[in-house]
């Protein structure tokens, strides 16, 4: 049994002597179970009226599977099977097209659209995936196909959430533009409806699509129509940039901040790209104040543990914690998004002792164990299996929270989670968190 | 026929099969991969994972390496993390992208061996087998590696040989087939699999008998067979009469020094009731049935199997187009299955749910029944079996 986290290859290290953008040096790697986070499936499954196949090694089925098996989606998932000899025999694509078209006859009802995923394997192997998606619109000329990605080999280059995000919009076709119209790109929950953002969108009288809220598949390609799209999460970026290349809708990137300047910059060049005026945000950012203030207040000197599942700049929240008071030990991080950088260099300077853990590094296996006696709260899943407490806030992705009413949200959400422990491991269990579960 | 399939699930696989196999033994297990494998093992095929550590990683592995080839960095993380973690033993295995750039595990055992001076094990594992291919290496490796010549215990021990999760969840079977052995009389020397320590495996010679209870456990008992000369059994003692019979054919192999396969030992009907699953599993269930019942059955069979453990009538099929012909090519009475092969059974046949880890995961884990030694008509779902 280990006695601690640190040693010769540290799964934690105090932020004064952390290295960026790595903190830590790459190892074996540990799976906490902490399931929450979307994985391809949860994402894909957004599209209405859509079917799903997976061409991979069975090993690679198995999660996607029994991912849609648990949210009670099997019956928009099928899948063909890699096999050894399929490496070897010539028949990749030819394989595919087959595999497909006997599956798309054998569905009960013909789906709008069908996202074709390829693994690792065949991309390593040269396989053509146009030709796929030529032999099935070919034979299946009423239904949209377009190619999607289980290459977690390749994850260095694009992580495979963002490279999902970007081909959720895939089928989007070019259509006239609406100026009425604004879209928010590549969120897997709909943005609180309290933030600025959304009130500004449609306090203007425009029209707020967002693929969360769409039912139908019509609704969906209609996303096309929006004269802006609108990303505010780091692994949604691709999206939008992609968006603007292929479709021409510019494409704004107000990333997910707690900064108060920042947030006022990413609403001023809302509004001027809109072009609408400047609401009066002081209101908002008094209201975000006091609720960290009262935060502050019932949460006192208990330690605080961040990790970047449940929030996109793990950093820049603790920094915002930290400069209200509150007693930030951990951040669980393994890297260090550049948009995070100014608030880790911050917390360096400022707030030296802060520990950074590992979410991955083997030694991570024995961190509940190791877990410090005191009361911690933790925002986000992994933070709090890894300290092993019941207080925590159960959010990923950031939880559809933004601006000054987010920091709000995120404030409450302490204080409730501060007041009321948690069914930690029963919660945590649960895949993608806000799909429906089997379980 | 090309493996595919509209709506079921896909069962376990390999790198599942090796992990499952060897959770509880002590060691570190390295899945060579860049991500997936651990998360879909730890999630879907692993209930102990919350509760019951164990030193289960992945590689990370990346593009840059599989392009050029850098195995080292495997060798050198696996031996960083065993200095700090000090397992009993390594054991490595391989995902597709491994098999495909053509690794050589054994050479790097040997190496991971050599530096850090823990025994190291490599498998053969390349994620595009079922877990039966996995857990067959892996239980034979710890039979190779570990067993020692000792001598045998008092009376008439048995060694129960090849459970995991993903056969017996966690619902108490493991330790009903112990206390099933200890009322027939038996001692148990170790248990290979689910509830064994390193220790106990080290002195699995001490036993008279092996029980296999899974496919997963044949290729163990083979070794033991040939290197030490212990018969085995194989079945599940399921419902009261067939486990009354294989406790005598315990006894029997004990004696005698026989190999037998109880589970094989029953008529097949492919119009009587259709039992989907693993072999040794399904054929026990099959022959409980027809002491209990009086029906025969037939066990279709999705994954490897010994010929010597299905009985002739028994079918080996596993794609869903070819299940769902083999369900409909007769009027049947019925299908025993995990209930995510029920979208592709007859809406008309009776459908009786008996889940299974290693096929449907933690779906429908609190509704898996304890069918050791127990009357079938109370425990399976359908009273009129």
């Amino acid at each position: 049994m280990l006695k601690d986290l640190y040693g010769e290859n540290p799964a934690a290290v105090k932020i004064r002597d952390a290295a960026y953008p790595e903190p830590f040096r790459s190892g074996l790697e540990y799976n906490p179970p902490a399931r929450g986070v979307w994985n391809i499936v949860h994402t894909g499954m957004l599209i209405p009226q859509s079917h799903q196949i997976f061409a991979c090694a069975q090993g690679c089925l198995r999660g996607v599977i029994l991912t849609a098996a648990e949210m009670n989606a099997a019956d928009r998932m099928s899948w063909i099977a890699l096999e050894e000899r399929d490496m070897f025999e010539g028949t990749l694509e030819t394989d595919i097209i087959d595999g497909a078209a006997e599956i798309i006859r054998e569905l009960p009802k013909k789906p709008r659209a069908i996202l074709i995923f390829l693994s690792c394997m065949h991309l390593f192997a040269g396989c053509d995936f146009e030709t796929i998606l030529t032999g099935l619109r070919e034979l299946f000329p009423d239904i949209d196909f377009t190619d999607c990605y289980m290459a977690p080999t390749m994850r260095k280059t694009i992580s495979p959430d963002a490279k999902m995000r970007m081909q959720l919009y895939s089928l989007l076709k070019p259509l006239p533009a609406d100026p009425r119209s604004v879209s928010i790109i590549g969120c897997d929950r709909p943005t609180d409806e309290n933030s600025e953002l959304v009130k500004i969108i449609r306090g203007a009288g425009l029209r707020l699509r967002d693929i969360t809220l769409c039912e139908t598949y019509d609704e969906y390609l209609s996303m096309a129509e929006s004269a802006v799209n609108i990303t505010y999460l780091p692994n949604a970026k691709p999206a939008g940039d992609s968006l603007e290349r292929r479709l021409g809708t510019k494409h704004l990137y107000l990333p997910v901040s707690f900064d108060y300047e920042e947030i006022r910059r990413n609403y001023s060049l809302l509004c001027k790209t809109l072009g609408i005026s400047i609401p009066d945000l002081s209101e908002d950012e008094r209201a975000a104040e006091d609720a960290l203030i009262a935060a502050r207040e019932l949460i006192g000197d208990t330690a605080v543990a961040v990790d970047f599942t449940a929030v996109s700049r793990p950093f820049g929240f603790a920094e915002l914690l930290c400069r209200h008071g509150f007693r930030v030990r951990y951040i669980f991080a393994d890297s260090v998004n550049p948009e995070d950088k100014g608030a880790f260099d911050s917390l360096k300077k400022d707030f030296p002792d802060i520990e950074i853990r590992s979410a991955v590094n083997a030694k991570m296996l024995c961190a509940p164990e190791l877990a410090p006696e005191e009361k911690i709260l933790a925002v986000g899943q992994k933070a709090a299996y890894y300290c092993a407490t019941d207080y925590f806030v159960n959010i990923v992705s950031g939880g559809g929270f933004y601006g000054f009413a987010g920091i709000c949200a995120l404030a409450g959400l302490m204080e409730d989670a501060y007041l009321h422990p948690k069914a930690r491991r029963e919660i945590i269990r649960l895949k993608g968190l806000g799909c429906e579960s089997c379980l | 026929m090309k493996n595919y399939a509209r709506i079921i699930s896909c069962y376990a696989a390999d790198t599942a099969g090796v992990c499952s196999a060897l959770y509880e033994m002590g060691g570190m297990i390295v899945v060579h991969d860049a991500s997936g494998c651990n998360s879909t093992y730890s999630t879907h095929d692993e209930p102990r994972w919350y509760d019951k550590r164990s030193m289960i990683y992945i590689s990370g592995l990346t593009e840059i390496d599989s392009v050029m080839g850098n195995d080292q960095r495997l060798v050198d993380d696996v031996c960083t993390a065993a200095a700090e973690l000090d397992p009993k033993f390594i054991a490595i295995c391989g995902s597709p992208m491994p098999m495909m750039t053509g690794t050589d595990f054994d050479a790097i055992a040997r190496e991971i061996q050599d530096r850090s001076g823990i025994k190291t094990l490599a498998l053969h594992t390349d994620g595009m087998h079922s877990y039966t291919a996995g857990a067959s290496e892996a239980f034979r490796a710890a039979a190779e590696t570990f067993v020692s010549q000792c001598p045998k215990t008092k009376g008439i021990g048995v060694n129960i040989v090849g459970a995991t999760p993903l056969d017996f969840s966690v619902n108490g079977s493991a330790e009903s087939i112990e206390n099933w052995l200890t009322e027939c009389g038996f001692g148990i020397s170790s248990r290979i699999g689910m509830g064994g320590t390193l220790e106990e495996i080290k002195n699995a010679d001490s036993a008279r008998v092996n029980l296999v209870v899974s496919h997963c456990g044949i290729a163990a008992a083979e070794y033991m067979l040939s290197r030490f000369g212990i018969p085995y059994v194989c079945g599940v003692p399921i419902g009261k009469k067939f486990s009354a019979r294989l406790a005598e054919s315990l006894w029997t192999a004990a004696q005698e020094g026989l190999t037998l396969f109880p589970c094989a030992d029953r008529k097949t009907d492919s119009e009587g009731l259709q039992i989907i699953g693993e072999s040794v599993f399904s054929g026990s269930l099959a022959a409980a049935i027809m002491l209990e019942k009086g029906k025969s059955s037939r066990v279709i069979c999705p994954l490897d199997h010994d010929e010597r453990a299905a009985a002739e009538g028994d079918l080996t099929v596993s794609a869903e187009k070819g299940i769902r012909s083999a369900l409909t090519e007769n009027e049947i009475d019925g299908v025993i299955a995990d209930p995510l092969y029920k979208p592709i059974c007859p809406k008309e046949s009776r459908f009786f749910s008996l889940p299974s880890e290693a096929f449907s995961g933690r779906c429908f884990r609190k509704s898996i029944p304890d069918l050791i030694n127990r009357n079938l008509k109370e425990n399976l779902k359908e009273k009129d079996i």
